[in-house]
């Protein structure tokens, strides 16, 4: 065991003192010497035809270097997208071009018309103010069920309607799910609303191109979660640069949440500009730029129905869902609703049945892709929310029946094409319970009552698919590219080690728990052990972090590639101390031959390794470096159960969260500290959806929450000290660390419990509420209590 | 263009400045301070927080040239010289107050200046206080733990960790 932490330590983040002390370096603290700014052009209308764009004004202002336009880009390619979804008639998807530029249209207020570049910030954003753009006016295409409609105006005029696809799954079941429901005892129906949200890491995005005529080489800085997937994207899709010739870095990163997954127009931008002026070009995202620019998460209008048999045993789930794309397929988008969402659909429960129909729809809208749990979340939310329904229907406790429909038996194959390997879903209940003190509810609900205070309790389950993902299967499921992972194990003469993983941490501790678990496997101090990611140039292909990937992931592609390490490792020990290979163990950084006393030290064999006088050279090579790629043979599928206590205030609506607590199962867990912090994360992103995070279009397609006036984050005085608990473990079964994965726990599993605790608390009060959709403001709580 | 002349952490700062030019820009664009970061455009989130004449600023709420004269304190200068950090800069490491960093060096000064005013806080007060500093990532469980801990409180009552 390391003397300084080691797997289940929770060891203090080695990144947090560069942060703290104001020695982080972000893409904006990168300013390359002669670099000029570029400063976009964006629609404010939300559909219009492009009839001409006059940039004559703008090229003669001061500083202004060149005026760049949808015409600029005529020979490159556009943003591509990577999953192609196939509909329920085995068609493939429609997928519109989406230019760098506009060209011809304005799809959605926000939509790059235009970009300057000048010698200074300022400079480039007076000159677009000269830029003299005329638009002729389109309606805007707003809601999904209208926008399908017969005439409908069409967001992009090439395709056949507004209709990226119908997709159905599992189709063959259809026909068994209706006839299901048909016979059921009981059927419980909800219809709602998965709130649009805008991601808002805090980091706004960043992006400079550089350029060298010397050598032809590209280099892009970019806040990203994934650097290799940019370069591919945009170095095989957009500009036609080979990889080495491009060299992508995303060094700290402030927060992703998804949003930093996607290719976006303005990197493809910066490095095309770059070379056309010889010049690095730089761009910074304001926030307000960033609500109309980033991709945006959710927006699922769904109709739910859950069948039961006269003993409330589930039989049959049917759902409807109408997803949100946006006017252009973000990277990653058309998969959220279906091979993310879809999938999910039996939940934590044995329902025999299930059919799930998406109809994903373009709309003058900024693009809709992967936010923190992306597809998950709204499966668990349309599930949860109907079992609770159910219950109250059914005059039953929630809590029994779910229990009661819970899945016990594990390996367990759902009817919706995935198999859970582990979980323990009464035991994270158990927990739940205790640790939310449901006992003490009742004295608590007396206490809310005396303050003229309404109080309820909700309580719901979550399963996830996550360590995204197995390549083959993702590749029948129409994903344009592999979710492997990669590392690369240096070991260093001296015995230190450097680790370059295809992993990118943007708050989730890579640097620390990462070498956590080489110093574990070693058994030497983590001290020696430095963690390298974000850059192309030293770390192998990688496909990044999202989908509560990279332990699970990238981990287990450094525990492989450690393993040949110590394999190799093991071989020059045994030539050092003449014993045979089978008898070398390796204990605390000691190798040493079995039944005798003679020992050769970690650092004696690495630097064996690299000053190879007494070496078996004839065997092995010398030098001390593997890498490894890891492959998952499935996904992993965190659970768990979670509980909100709410206080409604009677007069105004406000609902307060008093008391919330997670129970969840993330198999092994690496370090506690770093998992708790992620749950508590997630945790006020789902509270912030439920009760806060709204994102408002009007009619016409302007965007009414675009700033942090408008749209409410969540705050510190709106949640309260989280009772989070992660000692409830099935391990996976399938990856070497047995770990699951954590970090869309806390948003997947949170809305629905917040919601349940206010429908809760609403009829405690004898209020005839079943539902009220996202998020629970004041006025939407206190319009719900007028009947 | 004028020129601002300030002192920054205890040193001697100038530069040419429009008069437009935020104290935040100033700071990270002339000085290449860039500990201090810019995370909205509305003066709320608080990435920004400064200290000007010892009192916690929004350095995006402020022009340079308002900052003539004045004593800034940036993140950059809170640590000692040897680089031990401060006690609510340990406290955010030992409690994982932390995770991208981003909204770090705004939610330190805060932090600093509220204990500066209030060396003995509850909870709802440090809540309270925070509202100018979004974070998106902690879920502020463990900030509000390490500014109470950094305080001298106890808290190892508080949930889990
Ligand atoms: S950048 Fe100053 S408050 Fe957001
Ligand atoms: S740590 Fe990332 S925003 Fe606060």
């Amino acid at each position: 065991m390391p003397k300084d932490g080691g797997i289940g330590a929770s060891s203090k983040r080695r990144e947090d003192v560069r942060f703290l002390t104001g020695a982080g370096n972000y893409t904006d603290d990168i300013n390359l010497r002669g670099q000029a700014y570029v400063y976009f052009l964006r629609s404010d209308v939300a559909h219009g035809t492009l009839n001409n764009v006059d940039t004559s004004a703008a090229e003669g202002m001061p500083g202004v270097l060149k005026v760049f336009t949808g015409a600029d880009f005529a020979e490159v390619g556009g943003i591509p997208c990577g999953w192609q979804v196939t509909d329920r008639h085995g068609q493939p998807m429609q997928e519109p071009p989406h230019p760098v530029l506009a060209q011809g249209k304005v799809r959605h207020v926000g939509d790059p018309i235009a970009a300057v570049v000048a010698e200074s910030r300022e400079q480039a954003r007076d000159a677009a103010e000269a830029i003299e753009v005329d638009i002729s006016d389109l309606p805007a295409v707003m809601d999904m069920k209208e926008a399908l409609k017969e005439g409908a105006t069409k967001v992009h005029d090439d395709l056949t309607s507004n209709l990226c696809y119908d997709w159905g799954f599992v189709e063959e079941n259809k026909g068994a799910v209706d006839e299901a429901i048909k016979n059921a005892a009981h059927v419980t129906t909800l219809e709602l609303v998965n709130n649009r949200l805008v991601p808002n890491a805090m980091e706004p995005r960043v992006a400079v191109g550089d350029y060298s005529r010397a050598t032809d080489d590209s280099t892009l800085y970019t806040t990203s979660q994934n650097p290799h997937v940019i370069r591919l994207l945009m170095g095989a899709f957009v500009l036609g640069i080979p990889e080495h010739k491009l060299r992508v870095v995303a060094p700290d990163v402030g927060g992703g949440f998804g949003s930093k997954i996607y290719h976006y127009a303005e990197e493809a931008f910066c490095t095309f500009a770059a070379k056309k002026l010889n010049r690095p070009v730089k761009w910074t995202c304001s926030r307000s730029e960033a609500f109309i620019s980033d991709a945006h998460g959710r927006d699922h209008v769904t109709k739910i129905e859950l069948a039961l048999d006269a003993d409330n045993n589930f039989t049959a789930v049917r759902t409807e869902t109408y997803a949100n794309m946006g006017a252009y397929l973000s990277t990653f988008a058309p998969s959220i609703p279906t091979w993310l969402h879809g999938t999910l659909m039996a939940g934590n429960y044995k329902t025999p049945n299930i059919y799930v129909n998406v109809k994903a729809v373009f709309t003058n809208t900024v693009p809709v892709d992967a936010y923190r749990g992306a597809g998950r979340p709204e499966a668990t939310y349309q599930l949860e929310r109907v079992i609770d329904k159910a219950a109250r229907e059914l005059g039953v406790d929630p809590i029994e029946l779910r229990r009661q429909n819970f899945i016990t038996e594990f390996p367990y194959a759902t009817p919706v094409a995935v198999e859970y390997d582990t979980g323990d879903y009464n035991a994270t209940m158990d927990k739940l319970l205790e640790i939310i003190d449901k006992d003490g509810f009742q004295k608590r609900l007396e206490e809310s009552k005396a303050k003229g205070k309404l109080r309820g309790l909700g309580i719901n389950c979550y399963i996830e698919a996550c360590g995204i993902a197995p390549s083959n299967l993702v590749g029948q499921l129409g994903a344009r590219a592999g979710l492997y992972e990669s590392a690369t194990v240096r070991v260093n003469a001296t015995g230190g080690i450097t680790v370059m993983t295809g992993s990118h941490s943007h708050g989730q501790g890579h640097e620390t728990s990462f070498a956590q678990v080489v110093a574990d496997m070693i058994g030497i101090d983590e001290s020696m052990i430095e963690i390298e990611h974000g850059d192309t140039a030293n770390t192998p292909m990688g496909m990044g972090t999202y989908g509560s990937r990279s332990i699970a992931v990238g981990g287990s592609a450094m525990v492989k590639a450690t393993e040949k390490i110590i394999a190799k490792a093991r071989k020059i020990a045994a030539h050092l101390m003449e014993a045979s290979e089978a008898d070398i163990e390796l204990k605390d950084g000691q190798f040493t031959v079995a039944g005798t006393d003679k020992s050769v030290a970690w650092g004696d064999v690495t630097l064996a390794a690299y000053v190879p006088h007494n070496y078996p050279l004839e065997e092995i090579e010398p030098g001390l470096e593997e890498t490894a790629f890891y492959d998952p043979a499935n996904f992993t599928y965190p659970s768990g159960a979670y509980a909100c206590e709410v206080e409604v205030d009677p007069e105004t609506g406000k609902v307060t969260i008093e008391r919330f607590a997670a129970a969840d199962d993330f198999g092994n867990v690496i370090n506690p500290m770093i998992v708790s912090g992620q749950v508590h994360g997630g945790l006020a992103q789902g509270i912030g959806q439920a009760l806060l995070e709204q994102t408002s279009y009007d009619a016409d397609g302007q965007l009414l929450s675009a700033s942090y006036m408008d749209y409410a984050m969540p705050r510190a005085d709106d949640v309260p000290f989280y009772n989070v608990d992660h000692s409830c473990q099935t391990p996976c079964t399938h990856n070497p660390l047995g770990v699951k994965g954590c970090g869309e726990a806390g948003a997947i599993g949170s809305p629905p419990s917040v919601v349940n605790a206010v429908v809760d608390a609403l009829q405690r009060a004898g209020h005839d509420v079943t539902h009220i959709d996202m998020p629970l403001t004041p006025s939407r709580v206190w319009a719900a209590m007028q009947g | 263009m004028a020129q601002v002349k300030m002192t920054v952490n205890g040193k001697p700062a100038s530069g040419e400045v429009e008069g437009r030019t935020l104290l935040v820009d100033f700071i990270r664009d002339t000085l290449g301070l860039t500990g201090t970061h810019v995370g909205c455009d509305t003066s709320q989130c608080g990435a920004c927080v400064v200290h000007v004449d010892g009192k916690a600023v929004k350095a995006c709420s402020m022009f340079a040239a308002e900052a003539e004269g004045t004593e800034v304190t940036t993140i950059e200068g809170m640590a000692a010289e040897d680089g031990t950090m401060t006690p609510v800069q340990q406290a955010f490491q030992e409690f994982h107050g932390l995770q991208c960093g981003f909204c770090t060096p705004g939610m330190v000064m805060s932090a600093e200046a509220l204990l500066k005013d209030n060396p003995n806080p509850t909870e709802a007060e440090v809540r309270e206080y925070l509202k100018g500093n979004i974070c998106r990532c902690t879920g502020y469980h463990n900030i509000v733990k390490a500014i109470l801990a950094a305080s001298g409180q106890d808290v190892s009552k508080i949930a889990a960790e």
